[in-house]
């Protein structure tokens, strides 16, 4: 017993009554906060930070596309990596944040090529090119897609969970390719703006929302994690008694 | 760490090497082929297919853009310092095409190394500058310009 010891405190952590209980805290602060970010990063980003001199207004779309673009592909590492810990671990909760992911790192990435391709319009003239780094985001879409989709094929959870985990380990390869895709081929798409080393090559007064707006869909990408995670708890430990409890103690409080 | 565990840990870590080794390489395959376009000196270099449609883009170089009186033709070169390359296109340019900006054209070229355009993007650089901001830095670049071609013209004098 003596060598798990030190591991309890992390499958503690798995327990999905645990998440549960501890994530109805958490919920107003963060709701309100996502509120707060993606009202002030949008006003900001529309109506105030100034228009971009060669593009005019229609650059502003970049306050969606930039940050869903990332959240989406930072997802795919959550996702991935809660496939990976299941795996290891065997731990219900992290398989159940995997599949949470999913669907909303789909949304994610379809907001990053749908806006791309509004933008691309009055930019490029065209709203949609095979270059490296739009082939590889839709790859992403359908990395996504696979996923979701691979939860329905089995009737047992228990196999689904793992099919589902070895597709997004397997898929994690594509991110730093398309994170690296402008730079590695001759792409359509301009390099990135903000860069690891060295500033951005954007104005302070765009660049201010943002990085708000980063945050904003950050704070919401955690948001509906934890929703869509709560929701997955319920319907698959519906059997356990504390579900049970919940559920029926529910209209009595009304 | 559990040993089950641990083995569990090794397939994960060989599934994800795996099959990066295996997009690695198709990447690497790839190479050259996933660029959506030719540079010009790519293309004069003869790199580029003949016959076939391809893509060439560069900066277009200022001055160069020579359009009909009476018709959507248009003329332009496109440069990546090294090399210029002429494309020939007939019809509306985008928005955002203008000189010193980068354009990408999709054509063929004809015997005279001229790229026949069928099609003419633009391509937006990384950089956003409110409209302000670049007038003072154009201004400034001018002003620059102008002190260093007095200072040239008294160096003569």
């Amino acid at each position: 017993m003596n060598f798990n010891l030190q591991w309890t405190w992390f499958h503690r952590l798995g327990s999905p009554r645990w998440f549960y209980q501890q994530t109805q805290r958490w919920l107003p602060w963060l709701a309100v906060a996502t509120l707060a970010l993606l009202v002030t990063g949008l006003v900001w980003g529309l109506a105030i930070a100034p228009p971009d001199a060669k593009q005019g207004n229609s650059f502003r779309i970049i306050y969606l596309h930039v940050p869903a673009s990332v959240v989406a592909l930072a997802g795919y590492y959550i996702m991935a990596i809660s496939g990976a810990v299941g795996l290891i671990w065997r731990i219900k909760l992290s398989f159940m944040l995997m599949r949470s992911a999913a669907p909303i790192g789909a949304a994610l990435t379809f907001i990053a090529l749908v806006t791309g391709a509004i933008w691309g319009k009055p930019t490029w003239g065209t709203y949609w090119v095979w270059d490296a780094r739009i082939t590889s985001m839709l790859i992403l879409l359908f990395l996504y897609f696979g996923v979701i989709a691979l939860r329905h094929t089995y009737s047992n959870n228990e196999a689904a969970d793992k099919a589902g985990a070895v597709l997004s380990l397997v898929g994690m390869v594509n991110v730093p390719i398309i994170y690296k895709s402008v730079d590695w081929w001759q792409t359509l798409h301009q390099p990135a703006t903000i860069k690891f080393t060295g500033a951005p090559s954007m104005h302070p007064d765009m660049f201010a929302p943002l990085v708000v707006m980063i945050i904003g869909f950050y704070s919401f990408y955690s948001l509906a994690l934890i929703l869509f995670a709560r929701a997955e708890i319920l319907r698959r430990e519906y059997r356990a008694s504390w579900v049970k409890q919940l559920v029926s103690n529910q209209p009595a409080e009304k | 760490m559990h040993p089950i565990r641990k083995q569990r840990l090794q397939i994960v870590l060989l599934i994800v090497v795996a099959s990066s080794v295996a997009v690695g390489l198709m990447a690497y395959m790839l190479g050259q082929n996933a660029n959506y376009f030719f540079t010009p000196s790519q293309v004069l270099q003869g790199e580029a297919p003949e016959n076939v449609t391809i893509r060439a883009g560069g900066m277009v170089v200022e001055g160069s853009i020579a359009r009909s009186t009476d018709s959507l033709e248009v003329s332009f070169l496109v440069t990546d310092g090294m090399a210029n390359l002429r494309v020939s296109y007939s019809g509306i340019l985008p928005d955002l095409f203008a000189e010193g900006e980068a354009a990408i054209a999709t054509g063929q070229l004809d015997q005279q190394s001229v790229l026949q355009a069928t099609q003419v993007l633009a391509k937006h650089d990384e950089n956003y500058t409110p409209p302000e901001v670049a007038d003072a830095m154009n201004k400034a670049y001018e002003m620059k310009q102008k002190e260093k071609q007095q200072q040239y013209q008294e160096g003569y004098e």
